[in-house]
């Protein structure tokens, strides 16, 4: 552009010189010819005719014209802007807001939802899930793999590079303080498959991955810079995770993370001898692959389905009814999705808002200019270009509104983000990129249209000479009615948001007020990791953890204690099927249940109450009777009024009480029930009612089977209520819980009061952000209504002035306005109550503990709404009701 | 505005077909610059045909434009610098199938203006 514009004057210049040549030239013939200089300057000019106007035909032989037009446009609106500058920092700020509320929203879906996965060749990574017929989709959605089945498909694949990895976690006591630690046991193929190379060292060898073979570990690449400082002679050194020896190999790249958080620690999976790893009928590999060049996705499907039915029939026990699927691999993000398009959706809404306001601006603004245009088109302006001129000058707001917008989002980012409630997945993809400026280029395009095409399609003007001879001040049907629809919408959309923000508010006060089915104050949860020499041996478990409650309980400050394996309102459970009597169904037909084992204090400890029977003693133990006790929901479903005491439930795929099970047996004995206690919310406040799965039973957690005491310890957690506010416990339990060997360590220390907090966390958040928008939302189309009102008022004058001296009183006047603008608001209103209640449906649905869209909501919001557009309009119609008649008629 | 624009695009459209051939032939013997260009014309002619000026620039600025002719400034012993045309080698090609479209026009033009020769021929 700017070559152009340089290279434009130049050839200016030279079209000047070239004619001032020819003039020259003829004035020196003329001069010759004997006329005097004067006469032959005068009779050149003449004979030439009008310079300007030839340079003018000439420039337009160059074809420039488009971008010397496009150019005076755009001056001719920069000085009209310059003219009014309270309509363009009114109009820019709210662009400005519109489009950096909407790009600070879309840049973390882009981030989050949108971008592809941080590796090479993202589209031709898959994952392998498993299926298995007749289980619900919806509680156990897609199943991780069996190691051994992951190694068939590994060996038969001829499509795809396939890699495993398993979640564990554990103690790492050396070197430096013992620390619980977050580790992925992964295949050697795992770096090569999604083809990061590491930041140190190298990847694990074939070699590495058996039994037996020497102990080798990688570095996380966050866990290596906190713990050894980003040193490179790690490589070659030594850490000791759960009371093994690695030599640490290599260090990971930085910011590698597969399925959630970034693992301190990767080891080798094939050196794990544990049981669950060589059974079939446990599925705990995540398995990812990578299409080998040439090779299609429908390809890979079909070899590892063959895979999967070859099991299946040769495996009947463990196998049956299980296919492997491949699907693309897309970056788990959960739920979180619908949140995201919901939030943009919202601010979206806001954005529509902000374009209707501006428009409806920028009309008033090329109405009152009329005269203005008129003239301009009376001296020879075509239409073309005065539609160019409006979209010249929404294009400029737009972009300029645009730019702003960028900046507030970039500005806004980063503290946005900190205040997202919980973990944002991927919350490091999330920055402002060249997908979100795209995005904010092409939404400035948008609101420039919206914007403009309004007034760009009025402006031109219908009869210029009409116009002329009429006076300024009349104001066609078809204007105010599109004026008016500006004021319509504008109220319907700020409807939309504010019913959903009185919906959030509703349903987190309701869900405030609910009972949590426990004692939440003064209590500390948190997850102990026992000394791995106490875990090696089952037989020492049961004491080591009666050592870790009688220590706790010694702490001053500390009135009970309890080991539970569930945490209510935090993440981690544990589900079985169960059924009342010994003919048990297929395991699809069962219903579900929470299981949480239990020492005999939990009840006291967590201050739930018991409503039947008892809870655990001493006396239930390995050998005795198993028992277990239900909660209300579970007596009411499992045995409609009657009272569930003494009954028995069979529940199958519990592992037996039996002290001498070394292998997962299907237990046919039943479990009898000697209590009932009071529901929990164990899905939190919000969640817990419409939960898929709500009844729950605990049972003893001296009755779990030696051969699972070590799984079961790792999911363990300790309750402490305390005398004194609980946090200041943290450091002396951390002191005194540490063990014999120091290795013992307390992580994911939580009050229930914060658990309980958070679980409400993303509906506070919500009507935070929707209170936001609705107030937003409201502002603006007040000031919209204010500024529709103001104008037509204003144009109205006259017609008032009329009214006036015929007899209106100003009360009658001000009636008038009011009229209008009530009749604006209220259509509005009908219309905007209509889309909240399809909105609302959107909202029950993605929002956890939403009520069903209620009438009272509607009418807090609605004077609410017709206050402000009162406010909005009072200031105008008091204008007219001030109108001096003589004067307005003058004005004619 | 507009509309003086338009009497003047009107004016040359008129000429434009006899305008580019005249400016061609006229470059085929020398370079020139617009002026001596425009007296030439008018010269030849016989004084009968005067390039009106506010066409001869457009005309000259497009031929450019389309490479038929190409412009150099030369400096003169006047004081400024002067625009020099000369013919390019498809101005050449151009000219001549200009002139075959001429001179095919006018035998037409004749043929209607003296039908009498034309049955006179035996």
């Amino acid at each position: 552009m700017k070559w152009t514009l340089w290279r434009r004057r130049q050839r200016n210049a030279e079209l000047r010189e070239e004619i001032q040549a020819h003039l020259l030239l003829a004035e020196r013939e003329g001069i010759e010819s004997g006329q005097t200089e004067k006469e032959a300057r005068h009779s050149a000019r003449r004979e030439f005719g009008n310079v300007a106007i030839a340079e003018e035909v000439t420039r337009d032989v160059w074809g420039w014209r488009w971008a010397a037009g496009a150019l005076q446009e755009l001056r001719y609106a920069i000085r009209s802007f310059r003219q009014h500058p309270g309509f363009v920092a009114i109009a820019l700020l709210t662009l400005g807001l519109g489009t950096g509320a909407t790009t600070l929203m879309f840049s973390l879906v882009s981030g989050v939802l949108l971008k592809p996965l941080p590796y090479p060749e993202p589209e031709r990574l898959v994952a392998v899930n498993g299926h298995t017929e007749g289980w619900n989709a919806k509680i156990y959605g897609e199943q991780k793999l069996a190691y051994l089945d992951f190694l068939d498909c590994q060996h038969d694949s001829r499509s795809l590079e396939l890699a495993a990895l398993v979640y564990n976690s554990g103690t790492l006591s050396a070197p430096g303080d013992p620390q619980y630690v977050d580790y992925f046991e992964i295949s050697p193929e795992l770096f090569s498959v999604l083809r990061v190379p590491l930041e140190l060292g190298r990847a694990f060898l074939p070699e590495e991955d058996k039994t037996g073979a020497a102990p080798v570990a990688i570095l996380g690449y966050s866990f290596w810079q906190r713990r050894f400082d980003r040193r490179a002679d790690v490589l070659g050194g030594s850490l000791v995770l759960e009371q093994k020896r690695y030599t640490i190999v290599g260090v990971a790249p930085a910011g590698f993370r597969l399925y959630g958080d970034e693992p301190d620690v990767y080891t080798a999976l094939g050196q794990d001898a544990a049981g669950y790893l060589r059974n079939r009928a446990a599925q705990p590999v995540h398995v990812v692959g990578r299409l080998r060049p040439g090779a299609r996705l429908e390809q890979a499907q079909a070899e590892v389905a063959l895979t999967g039915s070859h099991l299946a029939q040769a495996f009947v026990d463990t196998n049956k009814g299980r296919s492997l699927r491949v699907k693309w691999l897309h970056p788990p993000v959960g739920d979180l999705g619908s949140t995201l398009w919901l939030l943009l959706g919202a601010v979206g809404l806001v954005l529509l808002i902000a374009c209707a306001n501006v428009a409806s601006l920028m009309l008033a603004r090329a109405i009152s200019r009329e005269r203005e245009l008129a003239m301009r088109v009376a001296l020879g302006a075509s239409r073309g270009r005065l539609v160019r001129q409006c979209l010249t000058e929404s294009a400029l707001l737009s972009l300029a509104g645009g730019m702003l917008g960028v900046m507030l989002a970039n500005w806004s980012l980063q503290p946005f983000l900190a205040f997202w409630p919980g973990d944002l997945p991927r919350v490091e993809e999330v920055r402002i990129d060249w997908r979100v400026l795209l995005f904010a280029v092409a939404l400035a395009v948008l609101t420039s249209v919206l914007c403009g095409l309004a007034p760009a399609w009025r402006a031109p003007v219908r009869q210029a000479e009409q116009v002329l001879r009429a006076g300024a001040r009349t104001v066609s049907t078809g204007t105010r009615r599109l004026h008016s629809a500006f004021v319509v919408s504008e109220m319907a959309l700020a409807i939309i948001l504010l019913v959903a923000a009185g919906m959030l508010g509703r349903a987190l006060l309701h869900a405030s007020s609910l009972d949590p089915g426990l004692d939440i104050r003064d209590l500390l949860v948190m997850r102990v990791g026992l000394s791995p020499a106490t875990l090696a041996d089952p037989a020492k478990i049961p004491a080591g953890w009666q050592d870790l409650v009688d220590r706790a309980r010694r702490v001053p400050g500390v009135q009970s204690v309890t080991a539970v394996e569930i945490v209510p309102m935090r993440q981690g459970n544990n589900e079985y099927g169960y059924w009342t009597t010994a003919d048990v169904p297929p395991e699809n037909e069962q219903p579900m249940a929470l299981a949480s084992s239990a020492t005999p204090d939990y009840l006291k400890v967590m201050g739930i109450p018991l409503r039947e029977g008892r809870f655990f003693d001493e006396h239930d133990r390995l050998g005795s009777e198993p028992v277990i006790v239900v909660d209300d929901v579970l007596a009411k479903s499992a045995f409609g009024g009657q009272d569930a005491l003494g009954k028995n439930l069979w529940i199958p795929e519990m592992p037996c009480p039996q002290p001498n099970t070394s292998k997962f047996v299907e237990c046919s004995t039943p479990f009898k029930i000697v209590g009932v206690v009071g529901h929990v919310r164990y899905w939190g406040l919000a969640g817990d009612d419409q939960a898929q799965l709500r009844a729950q039973f605990y049972y003893p957690f001296a009755q779990v089977a030696p051969s699972f005491l070590r799984r079961w310890s790792q999911l363990m957690s300790v309750a402490v209520r305390a005398t004194v506010p609980p946090l200041t416990l943290v450091e002396p339990l951390r002191r005194e819980l540490r063990g014999a060997a120091g290795d013992q360590v307390l992580y994911q220390v939580r009050t229930m009061e914060q658990l309980a907090h958070d679980s409400l966390a993303m509906q506070r958040f919500l009507l935070l952000l929707f209170g936001i928008f609705a107030g937003l939302a409201l502002v603006l189309a007040c000031i919209g209504i204010y500024g529709v009102l103001a104008y037509l008022t204003g144009r109205r004058i006259p017609e008032i002035g009329l009214r006036m001296a015929i007899g209106a009183s100003p009360s009658d006047v001000s009636w008038l306005i009011l009229r209008q603008s009530l009749g604006m608001v209220f259509l509005g209103m009908g219309i905007g109550t209509i889309a909240a209640v399809a909105a609302g449906r959107i909202l029950e649905n993605l929002v956890e503990g939403m009520q069903p869209t209620a009438l009272s909501t509607f009418i807090i919001m609605i004077p609410f709404l017709l206050l402000a557009a009162m406010l909005a309009s009072l200031v105008p119609a008091r204008r007219a009701s001030r109108v001096d008649p003589m004067h307005a008629l003058r004005q004619e | 505005m507009s509309q003086r624009k338009d009497r003047y695009q009107n004016r040359t459209e008129i000429l434009q077909g006899t305008l580019d051939m005249l400016i061609l032939q006229t470059l085929q013997w020398a370079p020139r610059h617009g002026y001596a260009l425009s007296r030439a014309i008018r010269t030849n002619s016989g004084e009968i045909l005067k390039v009106d000026t506010g066409s001869l620039y457009p005309a000259l600025h497009r031929l450019e434009r389309k490479g038929w002719i190409a412009a150099e400034w030369k400096a003169s012993e006047l004081g400024p610098r002067l625009r020099v045309y000369h013919l390019t080698k498809a101005g050449k090609r151009q000219l001549m199938s200009e002139r075959s479209r001429w001179e095919r026009l006018t035998t037409g033009i004749a043929g209607i203006l003296n039908p009498a020769q034309k049955e006179d021929v035996p």
